[in-house]
């Protein structure tokens, strides 16, 4: 259960991702999954410059990789998506798809990178016990990264002006633009912003599993957006709630029933939710206008 | 004349041109001027064509993403092996019985995502060919887990005469298949189908039954897969769950985004040239891969349409000027039938 929670806390920082660019410029952002990937690279490296894992360079890697990410993010935007902003919406996913491609094999020919996994260095395990419950730090690291950057994140969405510049766009871009925000901005920011959060998660995940590699983003980038549709895509505390249900049932799959049909029931959940309520646990029922 | 103008003149300059193109090769291959190594990589590009025409068929005509292509293949090669391992029947019953099977996946996966607009279909079907993977790992006695499926029996007995065989088999499949959706794209079924590509509320509005017809593409485009991946399962003699993955089912998006969505022939075409490029370019490596990923987003951003677009080459016509010429016949060159386009395929090859 507390694996799970930990595991859900990572779901819910790459669903958040997810969901702010689907809400936004209504796309499966495939690559996201690589985005992460990039941020646990980046990672890597500030912690190997930076010698021990330690609580700071921890803080140093989770600032550069976010930082490194987030520029990633708006890279790939300006270039790929950009262009086809008015294009039918399968170019659009068909590009992310080759975004991914890209990302991955790139890393693999890279040659600082390579294909070989690296072990990314973690704190010394030390378990407290807590209410009959143990926990590890990475755990709590983990959690608390993750709750402190949803709260972030909820500041900067519900208060800030960008926040009610992005709420503006997602509800309707057009007007949006006709009350003078400038859209490309906002679109740049929310890669942005959901490449950093992506970073994190790709730190916190690769301190769980304690290595790097070129293709670890693509399972829990997958997980990630079953857990964003669960919660209603485009809803970003239906995102969380998602992520710490699809982290809480793989935990529980591999706990109790077995560790290989996890991935199974991950996407059997996916399906499970199309048929019964495809706009999510908290999603809106949107109708489509012409 | 009448007799002349129709279709069945038109079916049939198809037929003999497929059948000259067919002549050739065999012969070429039979004699070894195509040696065994050339052979192989032609039929894998027919086995190829096959699935791709499949996933153009909802990809490119009905514009609904597909990105599961790859696990229905499996699905179909699976079936196929299964039932020539265990049972004595005739290898075409074996085949066409991995298409059914793999049509009945299709169903099964459609029903839930279909009916939603949206990008679910992609994802779901992504979705599939992973859980497939851990599927066919899990169920050990019937697929040989993890270590793959052996023994599957090929084409002949004759050992020395596989590649001859496999040929003729992959071919006339080939050919079928691009008459079927061929000719389903032009009849009012496939009228209907790039309706709901071009606007689905128009086409829902003008009492197209967007579901039922989304649902028809789906789940050719997973039959035809199966029977491609029953090819494939007799070509190979040994299947692998891996090759369910997400980016073997890639690959045949590359193809037909390639070829143009919405374009047999260029879907025929970019096929057999990137199989044997992917052969050709596997000395690179992994370099392979950043190709393949690059040619994807550059295709789209500046060259959307791909090498067809969603127009077709077609072989009747310059046949029928050809012949109006030489007869001297009046509007003979007027293409009339529905079948005449799109057998430049094996113009290619």
């Amino acid at each position: 259960m507390v694996n799970g929670i930990s595991l859900g806390s990572v779901y819910a920082l790459i669903a958040l991702g997810y969901t702010m660019v689907y809400g936004i410029v209504k796309l499966i952002n495939f690559a996201h999954g690589d985005v992460l990937m990039i941020g646990a690279v980046a990672g890597f490296f500030t912690m190997s410059a930076m010698g021990d894992a330690t609580p700071v360079t921890l803080f140093g890697a989770f600032l550069v990789s976010m930082l490194v990410c987030a520029v990633f993010g708006i890279l790939i935007e300006k270039i790929c998506y950009k262009p086809l902003r008015n294009a039918p919406k399968i170019n659009a996913l068909i590009t992310a798809i080759g975004v991914s491609i890209l990302l991955e094999n790139g890393a693999v020919v890279l040659p600082f990178i390579g294909p070989q996994p690296k072990a990314f260095p973690t704190m010394t395990d030390k378990s407290h016990t807590f209410l009959g419950l143990t926990i590890s730090n990475v755990q709590i690291i983990e959690f608390a990264v993750s709750i402190i950057l949803m709260i972030v994140l909820t500041v900067i969405i519900n208060y800030t002006k960008m926040g009610k510049a992005m709420r503006a766009v997602s509800h309707d871009t057009k007007a949006a633009l006709l009350m003078g925000i400038n859209v490309n901005r906002v679109i740049s920011f929310t890669f942005a912003l959901g490449a950093a959060l992506a970073a994190a998660a790709g730190i916190l995940f690769s301190s769980a599993y304690p290595q790097v590699e070129p293709y670890m983003g693509i399972m829990p980038g997958l997980k990630a957006f079953v857990a964003a549709v669960l919660g209603g895509i485009g809803s970003v505390p239906g995102a969380v709630l998602g992520g710490f249900v699809i982290g809480i049932a793989e935990t529980l799959t591999k706990g109790f029933i077995s560790s290989t049909l996890a991935d199974a029931i991950v996407f059997g959940i996916l399906i499970v939710i199309l048929v019964v309520k495809p706009s999510g646990i908290l999603g809106k029922n949107i109708r489509e206008k012409v | 004349m009448g007799l002349l103008k129709g279709k069945i003149f038109n079916a049939s300059i198809l037929l003999i041109v497929s059948f000259i193109i067919f002549a050739v090769l065999l012969g070429l291959i039979y004699t070894g001027v195509i040696n065994e190594y050339y052979a192989l990589i032609l039929t894998l590009a027919g086995i190829n064509t096959i699935v791709a025409l499949g996933l153009n068929l909802i990809t490119g005509f009905t514009g609904q993403l597909v990105l599961g292509q790859a696990g229905f293949m499996m699905v179909g090669a699976y079936t196929t092996g299964i039932i020539l391992i265990r049972f004595d029947v005739p290898i075409f019953a074996a085949i066409i019985a991995g298409g059914i099977v793999a049509g009945i996946f299709g169903l099964f996966i459609g029903i839930p995502t279909l009916r939603l607009r949206g990008d679910y279909l992609a994802i779901t079907t992504l979705g599939f060919g992973e859980i497939l993977r851990v599927i066919i790992n899990n169920l050990d006695n019937l697929t040989g887990g993890a270590s793959g499926l052996k023994g599957i029996p090929t084409f002949t007995d004759d050992y020395l005469m596989k590649p001859v065989y496999s040929f003729i088999w992959v071919f006339w499949f080939c050919v079928l298949a691009i008459l079927i959706v061929g000719n389903l794209i032009r009849s009012s079924h496939g009228r209907a189908i790039i309706s709901i590509r071009e606007d689905e509320i128009a086409a829902n509005s003008m009492g197209i039954n967007v579901s039922f017809y989304k649902m028809f593409a789906f789940i050719m485009s997973a039959f035809l897969a199966g029977v491609g991946g029953g090819l494939y399962a007799l070509l190979q003699q040994y299947l692998d769950p891996k090759s369910t993955g997400f980016l073997s089912s890639v690959f045949f998006v590359v193809y037909v985004v390639f070829g143009g969505l919405g374009s047999i022939t260029g879907t025929v075409v970019s096929t057999v040239v990137l199989t044997y490029m992917q052969e050709v370019l596997r000395f690179l490596g992994s370099y392979r891969l950043v190709f393949f990923g690059l040619l994807l987003i550059v295709m789209m951003i500046f060259w959307p349409k791909g090498l067809f677009g969603t127009k077709e080459l077609s072989i009747v016509k310059p046949i029928r000027k050809f012949l109006a010429k030489v007869f001297k016949l009046k509007g003979f060159e007027e293409d009339s039938g529905p079948v005449s386009k799109s057998s430049v395929q094996s113009g290619v090859k």
